[in-house]
């Protein structure tokens, strides 16, 4: 039930209150097929609260939230897996889907650990839980997909594969992604539209408009928001998974 | 075949063996130890209704449970104390009004150590016939259920954000676990109830890797204990119910030797 014009999700002034506090207000937004859109502000400046809203674990207590898709994956921000339960990967990929094992395997390939297939969740590292979690959102091949800082705990060269392979899903798969993220290179090279919070919307549209807008100069700091659009990475070969060089 | 009351009660505790797995198992995922001791304290509560009103006890304590359950969940709503707080003082309360009632109820003589440890004396074949239409009930929920259930019990976020409805299958899991304790409580007593769903679950953790494993594993030290406790029981003419849990934890600490040995071989 995709409209017309692509929309998957729609923010109308929406806000959450959590008693004492509104944790976010006045948010409109939308996403559409093959849109990434980023959320970017500092801690506790509502970022994940936005996100949780679009995924409908929140309600918004005012504003409004519409959605026009059912396939959705998601990302969380942190995720806490027990020892008391014996999870390896293959069933964390099972988790909210009926994938068989080539399937399991080609998304644990795509996000570059494939031979984790049959370890336990709680022995892996923090990056690689990441990408773990990233390949069970790339399986469900979704409409949506919601991603709260999916590069975190990351190694430097792993993040620019991460982000890689986020781009490309949203090519490949022609969903819409809406990303949580500090990385402002990649938010405001690679994404399509910014929304900066702080409480409340400061400043939203695009990356090359949103880098000259006084409010995102003052949430980011004069130095750091313009030294980061010129910053190129540069790299002349590429690091598999596991560190070593693939040229 | 069911003639001999050690037979019945051996068919009883085995069915309720099977159950009490995969519930068990749940139970410890979620954290919900002491949740399950709250609802097998007012279980009392339950059977002393049952006999101010001539209900079946299974029924009352089931009823009774669910309503515990429900009210935790309005009590988290309204107060901001910590659900341990909340889970004590539901335990308590329902089982001094339990007393209390049966303190009225002078004219019925109760069998108050049957009701606190099980008795297998008592195991009629109503009571087999109950624990295993309405055992596999419960299991017959739970599997139909499983998916959304075990989705939600890793991890609530991403289960609701991926359609999984977990409050939804919350509240079921709830009411199942109300039903395993209506269905054991003749049998092992209320105060021994989350041992049996508790103890063979974490002796499996011990020795499994994935979460089927620790399912059917689960099950077979349940059966196990219940088989072993109840020969003892008759052996050395103990209670049914402690019998039961004693050798439950005696496997538990056999569970433990492989994951020291893991732990000595790592080394």
């Amino acid at each position: 039930m995709i409209s017309k014009n692509n929309l998957l999700v729609n923010l109308e002034n929406a806000g959450v209150y959590k008693s004492p506090k509104w944790l976010i207000r006045g948010v409109s937004l939308e996403v559409r097929r093959g849109q990434i859109v980023t959320l970017i502000g500092p801690n506790g400046s509502g970022k994940t609260t936005t996100a949780k809203m679009v995924l409908s674990i929140l309600e918004p207590d005012e504003g409004s939230m519409k959605r026009y898709t059912d396939k959705i994956a998601y990302v969380p921000q942190k995720i806490n897996i027990d020892w008391t339960m014996p999870l390896r990967v293959v069933d964390f990929m099972r988790l909210t889907n009926n994938l068989n094992d080539n399937e399991v395997s080609e998304s644990l390939n795509q996000t570059g650990v494939e031979k984790l297939f049959k370890e336990q969740i709680h022995g892996l590292s923090g990056g690689e839980f990441q990408r773990v979690l990233l390949a069970r959102a790339i399986a469900k091949k979704p409409e949506l997909l919601v991603l709260d800082e999916p590069v975190q705990g990351v190694d430097f060269n792993g993040e620019i594969d991460l982000y890689n392979i986020i781009k490309n899903i949203s090519a490949n798969l022609n969903c819409g992604i809406l990303l949580v993220s500090h990385d402002l290179h990649f938010v405001m090279s690679a994404t399509d539209h910014v929304v900066c919070l702080n409480g409340h919307i400061c400043c939203s549209g695009k990356p090359s408009t949103v880098i000259k807008d006084k409010a995102y100069i003052e949430l980011f700091g004069e130095h750091r928001s313009k030294t980061l659009t010129y910053y190129q990475h540069d790299h002349d070969h590429t690091h598999n998974s596991d560190g070593s060089v693939s040229s | 075949m069911f003639d001999d009351f050690f037979t019945r009660a051996l068919v009883t505790g085995i069915g309720i063996a099977i159950i009490t797995g995969p519930l068990g198992c749940l139970v410890i995922w979620r954290r919900l130890s002491y949740f399950g001791d709250t609802l097998a304290h007012s279980a009392l509560l339950g059977v002393t209704l049952a006999y101010a009103f001539s209900l079946n006890i299974a029924f009352s304590v089931f009823i009774i449970s669910a309503v515990i359950a429900l009210l935790l969940l309005n009590l988290q709503k309204m107060t901001r104390l910590a659900g341990d707080s909340l889970l004590g003082l539901l335990a308590h309360s329902t089982l001094a009004i339990g007393l209390v009632l049966m303190g009225f109820l002078s004219s019925i003589r109760f069998d108050i150590m049957g009701l606190l440890f099980g008795d297998i004396l008592s195991v009629t074949v109503e009571d087999i016939a109950l624990v295993w239409i309405g055992g596999s009930v419960i299991l017959g929920i739970l599997y139909f259920i499983w998916k959304s259930l075990f989705s939600a019990t890793v991890n609530f976020d991403l289960a609701s954000a991926e359609g999984m409805q977990p409050n939804i299958y919350n509240m079921i899991f709830t009411l199942l676990l109300a039903g395993v304790i209506a269905l054991s409580i003749k049998m092992i007593g209320t105060l021994l109830i989350t041992g049996l769903l508790i103890i063979p679950a974490a002796a499996s953790r011990n020795i499994t890797n994935n979460p089927k494993q620790m399912v059917f594993v689960a099950i077979l030290i349940g059966i196990l204990s219940v088989t072993i406790g109840l020969f003892t029981s008759l052996e050395l003419n103990t209670s049914s119910g402690p019998s039961i849990i004693v050798i439950a934890i005696i496997l538990f600490i056999i569970s433990l030797i492989p994951l020291e040995l893991r732990g000595k071989l790592q080394k």
